[in-house]
């Protein structure tokens, strides 16, 4: 008989409840901002300038996390950042996803001229250098979300072409194809619903990595500026604030890069046990 | 001689060969198949045999239409299906099926076995999709909890079932077995057979039956076809075929199948 694999069930492990944890919360945090977030993030007080945490002698009640030199709320800034990194990496992530493993499903499974002419576009692409493009395109759209969105996506979707054309490439040539087409099915049906559900577990994997990195792009486009007018509270903009005052006021820095790099690591580990847990060939 | 449900007429395929491609210019094309002509009659089983690289896997996938064959004829009911395309095949693909020889890469190893055996009924309209695939499960002596399996849940031999019930659930007139149990141990080989066999009878089934092991094909098909380097070099009676071998070529075949007696002769 049949081995009983598929009745094992397969704890979801602390991988993936530590990652979807840090996620949720970060969700919560930016959909619930003006209800959770204790102070206003732009509010100034020069007299609260550079409080520092909760912990620390001196600290004024109500700033968790301190203040920076403007006397902004550290907790509540990172509170509202939560929202524009989010929405980069879900945005940005979901139409790169779309459009990269889209044209890298077709180049890798019909070959012949497609392949030619989207495998030709991807390397004339990727010859450009990616950060001097970026800079280029945000300079010509103008600083604002919907830029930084625009240019994750021009940029990066060759990750997701080249890495799943390889991949359906593979599989295009596996006999479940060939037995796909004896019983007469079409090729644009083939292609998603047989190559697709073989690919799918890397384009997760894929698209986790590429919210993580859209986050840390937002982060380094706010970093020299070119992200958000600098009023709205971002995270990117917050390490580069901070780190004219690190000697002073190390929080204004150190928490809201915390955050970052909790939120892109928790993004690759989501993506990893999502794959552990789900893909029924790994069981 | 009853009713032929295949007739192949000087059927050649030739591929180009891209290792010998010269800078310029097309490449030099490698002859597979050179000039075949054969019937195939309605509830015949018929076995082809041949070496490594001698064609016989190239021949099936033209009769299926999986490739498209450079000259000859190829009549399914008298219908010229030689180079119908894609769409104007479908109508007939379900009346044509295949079994290939590696389970392991034939079945989607993302979809379950009822999803693998339902999937070409959905995709021809058959009525009552999971009366069909209960029915096709218990042909091939499942029991229907097999039907929320993954492939990779199971041996090489139910593997192969599996590939069987997807090829008679559609009830076709004609099933291609290509190698389907040179990957399978002995005992499982003989549990593929006899399966094989009883549903052939059952469903009143055409079958082509592809294998280099004679000793197979002698269990199973009432004629013979003995493909050499894409030629039909002996065609006849399975009997007559072990009895005198006419050409020199199917004797080495005949002698390559170890009996537990080295000095007994075939009957």
């Amino acid at each position: 008989m049949a081995d009983a694999r598929s009745l094992v069930k397969r704890r979801a492990g602390p991988r993936l409840w530590l990652s979807a944890g840090w996620i949720g919360l970060v969700v919560l945090a930016a959909v619930f901002a003006p209800l959770i977030a204790p102070q206003d993030p732009l509010a100034q007080d020069l007299f609260l300038g550079r409080m520092p945490p909760f912990w620390m002698a001196g600290a004024e009640p109500g700033y968790w996390l301190g203040t920076d030199s403007l006397g902004r709320d550290v907790l509540s800034r990172i509170i509202f950042g939560a929202r524009i990194a989010l929405s980069v990496a879900l945005v940005a992530g979901g139409i790169t996803c779309i459009l990269g493993a889209g044209l890298g499903l077709m180049a890798g499974y019909m070959r012949g001229w497609v392949d030619t002419v989207i495998s030709r576009f991807i390397d004339i692409w990727m010859a450009f250098p990616p950060v001097l493009f970026s800079i280029l395109l945000i300079a010509v759209m103008g600083p604002g979300l919907i830029s930084i969105i625009v240019a994750i996506v021009v940029i990066d979707w060759t990750r997701f072409a080249r890495v799943i054309r390889a991949e359906a490439m593979g599989q295009g040539v596996m006999d479940y194809v060939a037995s796909a087409r004896v019983v007469g099915r079409g090729r644009i049906s083939t292609m998603l619903t047989e190559i697709l559900p073989n690919v799918l577990p890397t384009i997760v994997v894929l698209l986790t990595l590429e919210m993580g990195i859209a986050v840390i792009i937002e982060a380094i486009l706010s970093f020299v500026n070119l992200s958000i007018p600098t009023d709205d509270p971002t995270w990117g903009g917050m390490i580069s604030e901070g780190r004219i005052s690190i000697n002073q006021a190390w929080w204004v820095l150190v928490f809201p890069l915390i955050a970052l790099f909790l939120t892109v690591l928790a993004f690759s580990q989501l993506g990893e046990g999502l794959k552990n847990r789900y893909d029924p060939v790994l069981r | 001689m009853s009713e032929e449900l295949y007739r192949v007429e000087g059927l050649r395929l030739s591929l180009p060969d891209l290792n010998r491609k010269p800078l310029w210019g097309p490449a030099p094309r490698n002859e597979i198949l050179k000039g075949l002509d054969f019937g195939i009659a309605k509830g015949e089983i018929i076995g082809i045999v041949g070496g490594s690289g001698s064609g016989k896997s190239t021949l099936g996938r033209c009769l299926v239409r999986l490739l498209e064959p450079t000259a000859g004829r190829l009549l399914f009911e008298g219908q010229d299906i030689t180079h119908l395309n894609d769409a104007a095949l479908r109508p007939l693909r379900r009346r044509f099926q295949m079994i290939f020889q590696d389970p392991m890469s034939s079945l989607n190893p993302r979809h379950r076995v009822g999803q693998l055996i339902a999937a070409p009924l959905r995709l021809h309209g058959v009525a009552d999709v999971r009366g069909r695939v209960a029915e096709a499960l218990d042909l091939v002596g499942f029991p229907q909890d097999m039907a929320s399996r993954y492939p990779h849940e199971m041996s090489g031999g139910q593997r192969q079932r599996v590939g069987i019930a997807r090829a008679i659930a559609l009830r076709p007139d004609f099933i291609l077995a290509d190698e389907i149990v040179s990957g399978l141990d002995v005992s499982s080989q003989a549990q593929v057979l006899n399966l094989l066999e009883r549903l052939v009878k059952e469903l009143g089934l055409t079958l082509a039956f592809i294998s280099h092991d004679l000793s197979v094909i002698r269990r199973l098909c009432s004629r013979i076809m003995v493909l050499y380097q894409g030629e039909i070099i002996e065609a006849s009676d399975t009997a007559a075929l072990f009895g005198q071998p006419r050409a020199a070529y199917t004797r080495e075949l005949l002698d390559a199948i170890p009996l537990p007696d080295p000095d007994q002769v075939w009957a």
